[in-house]
């Protein structure tokens, strides 16, 4: 037992979690759901009343309970991973990224999981709020307008061979490449 | 008790992320890099296996549990909202170092600091609602 715990608290390759992944799509699939993690934004929003200001949120949020109940899950599960299955929490990325990031003003690259402006203690800064919570605002605003995020473009619209799911990924990259190589250096210096 | 099995798919959604450190900042920057195999490694034999999957339920027309033929989803058409929302999704996605999925689960991997960018992005999703008449789809 020891052997097979010690087995899963490695880091796992890629090629095992990208199978898993869609494994978990076909897993809903199976029991009718589609697999799109971003809709919880939107169910969220009807919940709090944003059915008052647009259409765009009435809908029946019950028929979403078993997405929610799945990210619940999310939660516990990155719970578990780094309470019990993760020893070390060093992320072997590549001595390029580690320069690269060095250079850029970003303290111990690949020391653990998040960087060192993420912890709590590091948060209340202007440039925190920039990467967490703009971030997260282009993050609910772009996934909502390109209808899909990583899981319902990326891999369940791919998987799907949707044109209109390429171009989405294409935008991903797009935005994704322009914020690391041109803005994020700046926002470095804040 | 028909929600326990969304439940546990969660749980190992969860720990399949976090394990092969997909959820991580570091990943993230690193493939807008191109330095690693990493992330187009996970994403990529992610979709093979689904290219592989959907077409098996497509030709044996496979069922659902209820009985129902399986129905994928067609994404919605459109240059300007899938090319303009997604460059603003990766501009989001390059500064958390997180897509919605991994920013759930980093809430339970790294505690309540998380809870910054999802108010972001229930925000963010509100807002797109608001001005959704008055964007180019």
């Amino acid at each position: 037992m020891n052997k097979v715990i010690e087995f899963i608290q490695q880091p796992w390759p890629w090629w095992v979690s990208g199978p898993l992944i869609a494994y978990i799509m076909f897993s809903l699939l199976y029991f009718g759901k589609g697999f799109g993690l971003s809709t919880n934004f939107k169910t969220v929003c009807n919940i709090l009343g944003a059915d008052k200001f647009s259409d765009f949120f009435k809908f029946d949020w019950r028929d979403q309970i078993w997405n929610l109940v799945f990210v619940t899950g999310t939660i516990i599960g990155g719970f578990l991973a780094a309470h019990y299955l993760t020893p070390s929490q060093v992320v072997a990325i590549s001595p390029s990224t580690i320069a690269d990031l060095k250079a850029i003003g970003v303290a111990n690259p690949g020391a653990s999981y998040e960087p060192e402006m993420f912890n709590a203690e590091n948060v209340w800064s202007l440039r925190s709020m920039i990467f967490l919570l703009a971030g997260g605002f282009f993050v609910g605003f772009g996934t909502r307008y390109a209808n899909g995020c990583t899981s319902g473009h990326a891999i369940s619209g791919l998987s799907n061979l949707q044109k209109w799911s390429l171009v989405a990924v294409v935008g991903f990259f797009i935005g994704g490449l322009t914020m690391t190589h041109l803005i994020m250096p700046y926002l470095m210096k804040l | 008790m028909k929600y326990v099995r969304f439940f546990i798919m969660g749980i190992l959604f969860g720990i399949i992320l976090s394990k092969s450190e997909v959820i991580s900042w570091f990943r993230i920057q690193e493939m807008f890099r191109f330095q690693s195999i990493h992330m187009y490694g996970v994403i990529g034999t992610a979709v093979i296996t689904g290219i592989l999957v959907i077409q098996f339920i497509k030709r044996t027309k496979m069922k659902d549990a209820q009985g129902q033929y399986i129905q994928v989803v067609e994404q919605e058409p459109g240059y300007a909202r899938n090319l303009i929302g997604g460059t603003i999704f990766g501009l989001g996605w390059a500064l958390t170092g997180a897509c919605p999925g991994p920013l759930f689960i980093l809430l339970g991997h790294q505690g309540l600091v998380f809870l910054i960018p999802l108010a972001g992005a229930v925000l963010g999703t509100f807002v797109y609602g608001i001005l959704r008449p008055k964007l180019p789809h």
